[in-house]
C-alpha cells in the first residue's frame, strides 16, 4: 500500500459506510457534530477568519483561492444583507466528489456554512446545487430539517444571538452556473450569465449584498479547522501554502476509478495512477492525463512525475482545478477526445462574449473535420490561432477553459492530428 | 384565466417565498415544480408562473430556455439522458447511445412515435467514477453497458 494512503483522512472513512440514513445521529456520535459551531460562536468573527487563514485552506472549486483571504474581503458593515453561498454545481467534467459529501456527511457542509455566516456576519445561506442531483438535494433538505429541529440552524442557534437559515436552490442544467457570478444570477432567477467584474461578489454578490461563494468541500473543511486549529489543518498538507487533504476524483482508463482522499501534495500523478488507482485498465500503456477537470491542459505520459497539487501543476502549464484526474490509455483517439471536450464548451458557452461564442464553435467545427478525415494541413495553426484569440479575452474563465485544452492537445499530440489529416481518416478506425 | 397549476404548486411557493428577498428568485424553483406536475413547460404554464411572480411571460421564457433541464416541448414517458462527456466516452458511452438509437430508430434529441422514450445526449452528470452514466427521468443509473441498459429498458412499462 502506498504510504500516502495511511495518512490521516477527514472524509473517506465516513463515505465508505455508504449510508445515507439519519446523518445527524452519525454526525453527532462519530464526528463531533456541531461542536465546531459551538466553539466558533464563542470566538470573534476575526478570530475565525484568522484561523482559516492559518489553515492554508485553498478553494476546492477550481481556482484554489485562499479561503481566509476571501472571507476577509467581506466588509464589516453593510447596508445590504450579506450571504454565504455554497457552490454545489459540481459541473466541471470529471468531478464527482462533492456528491459524496452531500450524500454521506451533509451536516459538515451545513455546519461549515453556519460558521462562515458567523465569520462574515451573514444570516442567510444558499446551497446552489446542480439540477441533476435530485437525490442529493433531497438528502440536503432532510439534513437541514434535522438541523432546524435540533436548533443548529434557525433562530438563536445554541442559545446565542446568532441566527442562520439555509435554503437549497436547484440549478437546471447549465455548466456555466458553476462560475460564481453566473451562479448568483441563476440564484436570483435570471439566465446564468457571468457578470462583469468588478464588483466582485464580496462587494455586491447575491441580491447585491456582500457574498462569499465557496465550494462544498471548502465549506465542509471548516468545522475541522475550527475544532482542531488552523495550524493542524495546514500541517496535513505536504507542500507549502496548501493545507488539508484533497478529495480527488479519478476516472477514465484506470483499474480503480473513484473518489480518493490524500494529504494535499502527497503524491505525484504517477503514484496516483499506478500505486493508488491500480494502474491502467487492461495493463495498457498510458497516453495522457487531464489533471484538473476537462478545463485543464492535457499532460503526456512523460509529464506525470509532477506532484499533484496546485502550484506544481501550475508551474508546468496546467492546473489542479477541481482535482479531477482523467486517465487516457494508448489506444484512445486524442482527436476524438478533444473534439468531444470542445463540443462541450461550444454547447455551454453562454454566448455573451464573441470570442468564446464564435471561437468555441469554430474550433469544434475544425476538430470535427479533422476527425472525419477532411482536415487540412493549415488547420493546426488555425486551431492555435483561434484558441489564442479566446484566451484571456472573455468575461469569465470558460473561454480559457476551452482554449487551454485545444492548444495543449494540438501542441502535445501533433502527430495524432497529422495522421488524421494525411491519412484522411482516424488511424485507429 | 383558469389556473392550470395545482394547489400544491402554490403551497410550495408560499413556503419558499420567505426564503428569498424577492419573488423573482422563485423562478427556477417554480419552473421545476411546474415541470414536475406537467412533464414539460407549455406556454400557458409559463404565463401562469409569470403572473404569479409578477414578471412578463417573455421573461419566464427567456430564463427557462437558458437551462437544458426545462423541457420546452413534451418529452416521452421515459426520458433517458446518456452522458457522453469525457469519462463516459472513455468507458464506452458512444456505443450505448448508438445502441438505443438503432433500437428505437430515433436520433438523440428525439422521442419515439408512441411517446414512450425520449433519448438525449447529456453533459457530465458528476458520476464519472462509475461511468458510463445516464439519468432515467430523475434517477441515476451508473456502470452501464449494453446488457445493463437492455435490462433497464426492458423493465419500463
Ligand atoms: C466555467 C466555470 C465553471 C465552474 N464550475 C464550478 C463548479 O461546478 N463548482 C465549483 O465549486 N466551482 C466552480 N467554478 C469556480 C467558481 O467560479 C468559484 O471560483 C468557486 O465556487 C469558489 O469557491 P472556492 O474558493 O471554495 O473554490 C467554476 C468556474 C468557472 C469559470
Ligand atoms: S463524464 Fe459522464 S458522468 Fe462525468
Amino acid at each position: 500500500m502506498h504510504p500516502a494512503l495511511e495518512a490521516e483522512t477527514l472524509y473517506i472513512q465516513h463515505f465508505r459506510r455508504r449510508d445515507e440514513a439519519r446523518p445527524l445521529d452519525y454526525y453527532l456520535k462519530q464526528m463531533d457534530g456541531y461542536t465546531a459551531l459551538a466553539k466558533a460562536l464563542k470566538m470573534a468573527p476575526d478570530q475565525i477568519i484568522d484561523e482559516v487563514k492559518k489553515s492554508n485552506l485553498r478553494g476546492r472549486g477550481g481556482a484554489g483561492f485562499p479561503t481566509g483571504m476571501k472571507w476577509g474581503f467581506i466588509p464589516k458593515q453593510s447596508p445590504k444583507p450579506k450571504y454565504v453561498v455554497c457552490n454545489a454545481d459540481e459541473s466541471e467534467p470529471g468531478t464527482f466528489k462533492d456528491r459524496d459529501i452531500m450524500r454521506y456527511t451533509p451536516h459538515l457542509l451545513l455546519e461549515g456554512m453556519a460558521i462562515a455566516g458567523h465569520a462574515i456576519g451573514a444570516k442567510v445561506g444558499y446551497i446552489y446545487i446542480r439540477g441533476e442531483y435530485t437525490r442529493e438535494a433531497k438528502l440536503l433538505d432532510q439534513a437541514i430539517d434535522e438541523a432546524y429541529a435540533k436548533g443548529y440552524l434557525g433562530q438563536k442557534i445554541l442559545g446565542t444571538d446568532f441566527s442562520f437559515d439555509i435554503t437549497v436552490h436547484r440549478g437546471a442544467g447549465a455548466y456555466i452556473c458553476g462560475e460564481e457570478t453566473a451562479l448568483l444570477n441563476s440564484l436570483e432567477g435570471k439566465r446564468g450569465e457571468p457578470r462583469v467584474k468588478p464588483p466582485f461578489p464580496a462587494q455586491a454578490g447575491a441580491f447585491a449584498g456582500p457574498t462569499v461563494v465557496n465550494n462544498v468541500e471548502t465549506l465542509a473543511d471548516v468545522p475541522f479547522i475550527i475544532n482542531k486549529g488552523g495550524e493542524w489543518f495546514s500541517r496535513l498538507g505536504k507542500v507549502e501554502r496548501s493545507g488539508g487533504t484533497r478529495l480527488i476524483s479519478v476516472s477514465g482508463h484506470v483499474k480503480k476509478p473513484g473518489v480518493y482522499e490524500l494529504p494535499a501534495g502527497a503524491v505525484t500523478i504517477r503514484e496516483l495512477v499506478y500505486d493508488i488507482c491500480g494502474g491502467i485498465l487492461g495493463d495498457k500503456k498510458l497516453k495522457a492525463v487531464i489533471p484538473g477537470g476537462s478545463s485543464a491542459p492535457v499532460l503526456t505520459a512523460d509529464e506525470i512525475d509532477v506532484v499533484y497539487d496546485i502550484e506544481p501543476l501550475m508551474k508546468i502549464g496546467t492546473m489542479m482545478g477541481s482535482a479531477a484526474l482523467m486517465v487516457v490509455s494508448e489506444d484512445y483517439c486524442m482527436v476524438k477526445l478533444i473534439k468531444r471536450i470542445t463540443k462541450f464548451y461550444a454547447h455551454e458557452s453562454c454566448g455573451q462574449c464573441t470570442p468564446c461564442r464564435e471561437g468555441c464553435k469554430w474550433m469544434e467545427d475544425v476538430l470535427h473535420r479533422i476527425e472525419d478525415g477532411h482536415g487540412r494541413e493549415q488547420d493546426l495553426a488555425l486551431l492555435l490561432d483561434i484558441a489564442d484569440n479566446i484566451n484571456g479575452k472573455t468575461l469569465c474563465a470558460l473561454g480559457d477553459a476551452a482554449a487551454g485544452p485545444v492548444s495543449s492537445f494540438v501542441r502535445k499530440f501533433k502527430a495524432d492530428f497529422e495522421a488524421h489529416i494525411r491519412g484522411k481518416k482516424c488511424p485507429n478506425a | 384565466m383558469a389556473k392550470i397549476l395545482s394547489q400544491k404548486f402554490y403551497d410550495q411557493m408560499k413556503k419558499l417565498e420567505p426564503r428569498y428577498p424577492n419573488k423573482v428568485a422563485l423562478l427556477l424553483p417554480a419552473l421545476h415544480q411546474a415541470q414536475e406536475e406537467s412533464g414539460w413547460l407549455p406556454p400557458e404554464v409559463m404565463e401562469e408562473i409569470g403572473e404569479y411572480i409578477g414578471i412578463h411571460p417573455a421573461q419566464v421564457r427567456e430564463v427557462a430556455s437558458f437551462y437544458t433541464m426545462y423541457n420546452l416541448k413534451p418529452v416521452g414517458k421515459y426520458h433517458l439522458k446518456v452522458c457522453t462527456n469525457v469519462a463516459c466516452c472513455l468507458r464506452g458511452a458512444d456505443e450505448i447511445v448508438e445502441h438505443l438509437e438503432k433500437k428505437w430508430n430515433i436520433r438523440c434529441g428525439e422521442t419515439t412515435a408512441d411517446r414512450k422514450f425520449t433519448l438525449m445526449e447529456e453533459e457530465c452528470l458528476g458520476a464519472c467514477g462509475t461511468a458510463p452514466a445516464m439519468m432515467l427521468n430523475d434517477d441515476y443509473h451508473e456502470n452501464l453497458d449494453i446488457p445493463a441498459i437492455e435490462k433497464i429498458v426492458a423493465g419500463l412499462a
